[in-house]
């Protein structure tokens, strides 16, 4: 059931990108609201997907690799539809849904299947812990789509070249406060899944910290939100240098994280050292 | 009942003959009288732009009704016929309807896609409307021509983009700052690009503006007519950090704002966005100005060069908009023609039933002892007949009434029938219908 509905979703996220890709070709209104139903729709099956997907399993769908990409994606195109209702800029679909879509077709390619959690992991301890770093990261996602929109608009406007994506795209006032307030959810997210994250290990392990290569990088990716926050609240950052640094910062969450699923596969290398410890 | 346009425009005229064919509002309605009285047009309007002298009337003739409007032109604006007439064009039926709607979209104009002209042919119309020379095709026709008009705005971006100076800085306004509501313009020098151009910010949401000017009396009158401040001109600079648009335009001779004017304001700013316009020659503003991080510099070049790109823009629209008139032309004439049709529907089924109802008449008088009841079916018997007879005529007029034979079946049921000529009273009732529904 899940999986027929997830080939929807997919399929629908799909087409999305190719109406909002007519837009930007063709500028016909139309199609920005086409692009936004179907990307709607697809939310709407990709929502359906979790709750068949928790129905099946029994347990929250946010345990394994798979269902952490799908929640990604879901969370990304969830807070698109929020900007539309508040902001109304559907066009911003014209990223996002490609974003979903990309993401989907990775969570095709890691195992789906609903293997039976050791019994240990078997808490809601790993689901919010993985819930909360998850929502972080897809915010941080749509700080770097926002970011990249405003160096491109940005851009236009200072080489007097309005053409491209200029007609297409809102304000550098609007782009920027919607990175901002990306960062400013994000971010709390990102403590909190971190913090959740040492809780979890001290009551599976008895240790909150012990410096491994995940707690590391969210360590350094912490530190550099923490800074563009910083810069921007107290510095009164804002425009290209937040920009710049929000596109920087997601570029180095993505590679951490991408190394460290290679190098030590899903769990970020806890695994090993729990059965280490409950041997 | 054909329509025919006769008229000249900036491409088929040069201005002296233009102004002089031109009607002002007052020899407009004596005109219009004169037009329907004495030249043999039913229904009438006058069209008088500064670009453009249209008239388009309603004729039995197109060869007559051509001659005779270009006629009734030069006689009413005492110009020699045989110099008039090599600038005038005529456009008849359908081409007549086309050029009728393009000129409302704004295809016809000067600037491609100028909102004005329509404002100008609904005014035409109503003076018709006032002087009674607009009848049922006039209405028809105008009423779906403003319609045409407000869908091609709405379905192209025909008049989406800016083709004025002042306009185009308002756009680029907008695409830095979300909401203009909430900003500050300072005009630095109040020459008259630099108020229409504060005007048309107005309009878009500003509410604050301060001027400074050589002449403080000057800007005190500007900033007075904008709700606006004004400040000296030795301190406008220090008005800068508050300034989130700046529209130059001082005849000074050399740049008045610098790259180092900008460093303390942009401190005390942070990153928020300063947009600047410089509407001088020469300019006012150092460009290097651009280089400076959230600051964006215009200078007058530069917003010609957006106008001259949004208008190939809205040459491309125009091409939808051409194919979106086509469409709509289908429907207006299948209209007109099957106006020929209804009344004659209409006065054939009148004529049928008044020999139904004198030869049942006859038919009662003659029987006795019927019931009420054995009458009412002999009635509906009559009726039916009638009805059968009429059916097939009826769908031959109709079904032909967008075909080239509408006139042919029309004319031919009339001669058979004696129907005579249609009827005004026909088109009274439309008339009001339209005005109704409208």
């Amino acid at each position: 059931m899940s999986g027929a509905l997830f080939y929807i979703t997919a399929f629908l996220y799909l087409a999305a990108t190719f109406v909002f890709i007519a837009y930007l070709v063709s500028h016909k209104d139309v199609l920005v609201k086409a692009g936004w139903w179907v990307l709607f729709a697809g939310l709407c099956f990709h929502t359906l997907t979790l709750g068949a997907r928790w129905f099946e399993g029994g347990r929250l769908p946010i345990t394994n690799l798979h269902e952490s990409l799908s929640f990604l994606s879901w969370i990304s195109v969830l807070a698109y539809a929020v900007i539309v209702y508040k902001y109304g800029l559907k066009v911003i679909g014209a990223f996002v849904a490609p974003f979903a879509f990309v993401f989907i077709v990775v969570a095709f390619l890691v195992p789906a299947d609903m293997e039976p959690l050791r019994p240990m992991l078997d808490t809601y301890w790993l689901s919010v812990h993985i819930a909360l770093a998850v929502s972080g990261n897809a915010f941080f996602a749509l700080a770097f789509i926002f970011g990249l929109l405003y160096l491109v608009q940005n851009r236009h406007l200072k080489t007097h070249k309005l053409g491209g994506l200029y007609f297409a795209l809102p304000s550098l006032e609007v782009i920027d406060e919607l990175n901002y307030r990306c960062l400013s959810y994000g971010f709390p997210l990102l403590t909190l899944g971190i913090i959740s994250g040492a809780l979890w290990s001290q009551a599976l392990i008895g240790e909150y910290w012990m410096w491994k290569h995940r707690q590391v990088w969210s360590l350094i990716t912490w530190f550099l939100y923490a800074a563009l926050l910083h810069g921007r609240l107290i510095r009164g950052w804002r425009g290209k240098k937040s920009a710049v640094f929000s596109v920087a910062g997601f570029l180095v969450l993505l590679a951490s994280t991408l190394i460290i699923y290679l190098l030590l596969g899903e769990g970020h290398g806890f695994f090993n050292v729990m059965e280490d410890v409950t041997r | 009942m054909n329509l025919i346009l006769v008229g000249l425009n900036h491409k088929s005229a040069p201005v002296e003959i233009r102004e002089k064919l031109s009607y002002d509002s007052e020899s407009l309605s004596s005109s219009l009288k004169d037009l329907i009285s004495n030249y043999g047009v039913s229904e009438g309007v006058i069209l008088s732009t500064c670009n453009r002298v249209e008239i388009i009337g309603v004729v039995d003739d197109l060869t007559k009704g051509a001659w005779e409007i270009k006629k009734f032109m030069a006689e009413s604006r005492s110009i020699a016929f045989d110099e008039l007439e090599e600038h005038l064009y005529v456009h008849t039926g359908e081409d007549a309807v086309r050029h009728i709607f393009r000129v409302s979209c704004g295809l016809d104009s000067m600037v491609m896609g100028e909102p004005q002209i329509l404002g100008q042919v609904k005014d035409a119309y109503a003076e018709a409307i006032h002087h009674k020379s607009a009848g049922v095709i006039i209405n028809r026709l105008y009423h779906k021509a403003f319609n045409v008009a407000k869908k091609v705005r709405t379905e192209t971006k025909i008049g989406a983009s800016a083709v004025s100076i002042s306009f185009a800085a308002v756009e680029l306004a907008r695409k830095i700052f979300q909401d203009l509501s909430g900003k500050r313009v300072m005009l630095v020098g109040a020459g008259e690009m630099a108020e229409l151009a504060a005007k048309h910010l107005l309009n878009s949401g500003v509410e604050d503006i301060i001027v400074a000017n050589r002449t403080l009396e000057r800007a005190e009158k500007l900033a007075g007519e904008f709700g606006g401040k004004a400040v000296l001109f030795s301190d406008f600079a220090s008005h800068l950090k508050d300034t989130d648009i700046v529209i130059a335009s001082t005849a000074s001779p050399k740049f008045i704002i610098k790259p180092d004017d900008l460093k303390s304001a942009l401190k005390v700013r942070g990153a928020k966005p300063m947009f600047f316009i410089d509407i001088s020659v020469p300019r006012n503003i150092d460009p290097r100005i651009n280089d400076l991080d959230s600051v964006y510099l215009y200078d007058i070049d530069d917003l010609q060069e957006v106008i001259a790109a949004n208008l190939k823009e809205r040459e491309k629209e125009a091409a939808e908009a051409e194919k979106l008139i086509l469409g709509e032309i289908d429907t207006f004439y299948t209209w007109v023609k099957s106006l020929d049709v209804v009344p004659t529907i209409v006065a054939l089924r009148e004529n049928l039933d008044k020999i139904r109802k004198n030869e049942l008449e006859k038919a009662l008088s003659q029987l006795n002892g019927l019931s009420e009841k054995d009458k009412k079916v002999i009635d509906s018997m009559t009726s039916a007949i009638v009805n059968k007879v009429m059916h097939r005529p009826v769908k031959h007029l109709k079904g032909n009434a967008s075909g080239v034979d509408s006139d042919f079946f029309v004319a031919a049921v009339r001669k058979l029938f004696d129907l005579g000529d249609i009827k005004i009273e026909n088109e009274a009732k439309e008339e009001d219908k339209e005005k109704v529904t409208s």
